[in-house]
């Protein structure tokens, strides 16, 4: 690598004495003291700031509104329009985990089912909030496109077993999802 | 009764004035850096009542986070007061005390207001009414500079002995500057004693802003003659008491980028409080010393002080608690700019450092006495004797600037 030679800028008499350097760092400073009480800083308003310099504060004021659509929360399982689980417990997500949060047991669905012909469904699946990295693999890996990471991210609890997210928690966070994957439907 | 009014004036001045102003430089302290840097800062600190069963937290004033330092003072005192195995136990021990108590000590010479009357005793609102009031903040206030190289030195590590060397020459090297740069000071009022000065500048103007009370011994000419070298010794004076106070741009003693917490390092609960403390209190009363001798104490200014000294209610003359309060809130407001100075300016190198405090300080506050003198003497001396004065200022300020100049080593070009 060529040696670069610095060049020094040359002060002035005026930049020598320091002084009014000072000055301006104290006009800058207090710019900044001004505009954020004023609510008026740079960038206060793309940060939807409460009015005094760019933090949102928290409890009060939430991000939900300002959360963009590629949003990686907790991850959750969904239901189709019928009502039918959409997992169909292959275990990809389950293998694909990176910190292995996710935990599966797969069952059989009895034949006397309207859903028999999916012939699988998880009996457990568990997902260890702790663990969870929040890196939407296992929403890339899902053929059958169950498993979805939403925008929930207060995902809170007073010890070890409650963050821990078992199938109810999971379809609960998750919901109804409509569209997409139509393979079991009959009707269509 | 002369002791009674002694204790009472300690304990109200020192434990009710001086010690709250601590925790509110440190509240004002985190909140103005916030705003600064265009955050929020502690806000949210009530006095907790729902702990007692009412129904809302009661925040002071409608501002919350007001408790803020209360609740830091808190957890500071529920912190493990954890003392390491290899330190040295009673030196250890002492340090902390150390710098807080002289912070707290200087205090005491610290003219608050005029003299409040009560039940016909008229006493005046200062602990110890000194004639060496500056000679005496300056001998206690530079044992501060004991606690904390006795803190370094008996951490027995590394970081703190570093900080502590470091602070001990920046003491030293800032002393100078800080004693010489008020000698125009004391030359222009003829007084040590801080009241006197603190009740001239009430009736002829304040030192930095000297525009009524004009007479035949303070004519208007003679004062604003007299304002440059104020000027510069506000200057040196201001910046060497942030050096003394170890604040930043002279916060090297305790530069978290190199000695990790400085000389504090191996300190923890209210050991490390005490630190805390001494640095704000030294902050509080350097603010105080510099608005007494510059800024005219507790005065309000354009001639209104013997108007409101007078201010009584029946027997009781209050007039000196509105002097106190103007007094307190000029204080504060230099504390803001103590804070201000803080986050505009980053730290120095230390070799700038003692550079600014031996190459540019002591000479500077060196030529300002005999500019001062000269200035002060002049009505007294024939013109010829004046003049020369004048010249031989000059000659001795370009040598010295020549002499600064050329003693300046330029580093060496590096070549590739």
């Amino acid at each position: 690598m060529a040696v670069v030679k610095l060049q020094r800028p040359k002060l002035g008499p005026g930049e020598q004495i320091y002084l009014t350097a000072l000055l301006k760092g104290f006009i800058l400073t207090m710019t900044h003291a001004v505009k954020s009480l004023l609510g008026k800083s740079m960038g206060a308003k793309g940060l939807a700031s409460s009015g005094l310099g760019v933090t949102m504060q928290y409890p009060e004021q939430t991000w939900d509104a300002h959360l963009p659509e590629y949003y990686r929360g907790a991850p959750a399982l969904v239901t189709d329009e019928q009502g039918r689980e959409r997992c169909v417990s292959c275990q990809l997500c389950e293998f694909i985990c990176p910190p292995k949060a996710i935990r599966i047991v797969p069952g059989e669905i009895p034949s006397d089912d309207p859903w028999a012909k999916v012939e699988k469904r998880p009996v457990e699946f568990d997902i260890d909030m702790i663990r969870c990295i929040y890196c939407g693999m296992c929403e890339e890996v899902c053929p059958e496109q169950a498993i979805y990471l939403r925008k929930d991210y207060v995902i809170t609890g007073l010890n070890r077993k409650e963050m821990v997210h078992d199938k109810d928690k999971l379809y609960q966070i998750g919901g109804v999802r409509t569209g997409l994957v139509n393979k079991w439907n009959e009707l269509k | 009764m002369i002791l009674l009014i002694i204790l009472i004036k300690i304990i109200a001045l020192t434990f009710f004035v001086v010690l709250p102003l601590v925790p509110m430089s440190v509240f004002f302290e985190r909140r103005f850096s916030a705003i600064i840097q265009d955050r929020v800062g502690p806000n949210r600190v009530g006095i907790p009542l729902t702990l007692f069963g009412f129904k809302k937290d009661c925040s002071i004033l409608g501002i919350g986070g007001l408790v803020q330092p209360i609740a830091d003072g808190i957890k500071l005192f529920l912190k493990e007061d954890f003392t390491p195995k290899h330190v040295r136990k009673a030196f250890y021990w002492l340090a902390p005390a150390l710098t807080v108590a002289p912070a707290l000590i200087t205090a005491c010479a610290i003219p608050f207001g005029t003299p409040i009357s009560l039940f016909g005793y008229t006493e005046k609102l200062v602990i110890a009414d000194i004639d060496i009031g500056p000679l005496f903040i300056f001998a206690v206030a530079s044992l501060t500079v004991y606690g904390i190289a006795i803190a370094g030195w008996a951490s027995n590590s590394k970081f703190p002995f570093l900080g502590g060397v470091r602070s001990t020459a920046q003491m030293i090297s800032y002393e100078i500057a800080l004693g010489l740069s008020i000698i125009p000071v004391l030359l222009y009022f003829g007084e040590l004693n801080l009241s006197s000065i603190v009740q001239q500048q009430a009736e002829h103007g304040w030192l930095l802003l000297p525009l009524w009370g004009h007479d035949a011994t303070h004519t208007l000419a003679s004062k604003l003659l007299f304002w440059f070298p104020a000027a510069i010794s506000f200057l040196i004076f201001t910046i060497s008491i942030f050096a003394e106070t170890n604040r930043m741009p002279f916060d090297l003693p305790e530069c978290e980028t190199e000695l990790v917490g400085g000389y504090h390092t191996e300190y923890s609960s209210m050991k490390f409080a005490l630190f805390f403390m001494g640095e704000y209190a030294a902050m509080v009363v350097g603010s105080a010393l510099i608005i007494t001798l510059f800024l005219g104490g507790w005065s309000l200014g354009f001639g209104t002080d013997s108007w409101i000294s007078e201010l009584s209610i029946g027997g009781f003359g209050f007039g000196g608690l509105v002097h106190m309060g103007i007094f307190l809130a000029k204080v504060v407001a230099f504390i803001l700019f103590f804070i201000l100075v803080r986050w505009t300016i980053p730290r120095f190198r230390y070799d700038q450092l003692m550079k600014l405090g031996w190459v540019i300080f002591f000479e500077a506050a060196l030529v300002n006495v005999f500019l001062a003198a000269l200035i002060v003497a002049a009505p007294h001396l024939a013109a010829a004797i004046t003049a020369i004065g004048a010249v031989l200022l000059i000659i001795v300020t370009a040598a010295i600037i020549w002499v600064a100049r050329v003693s300046e080593t330029k580093p060496p070009i590096l070549r590739a």
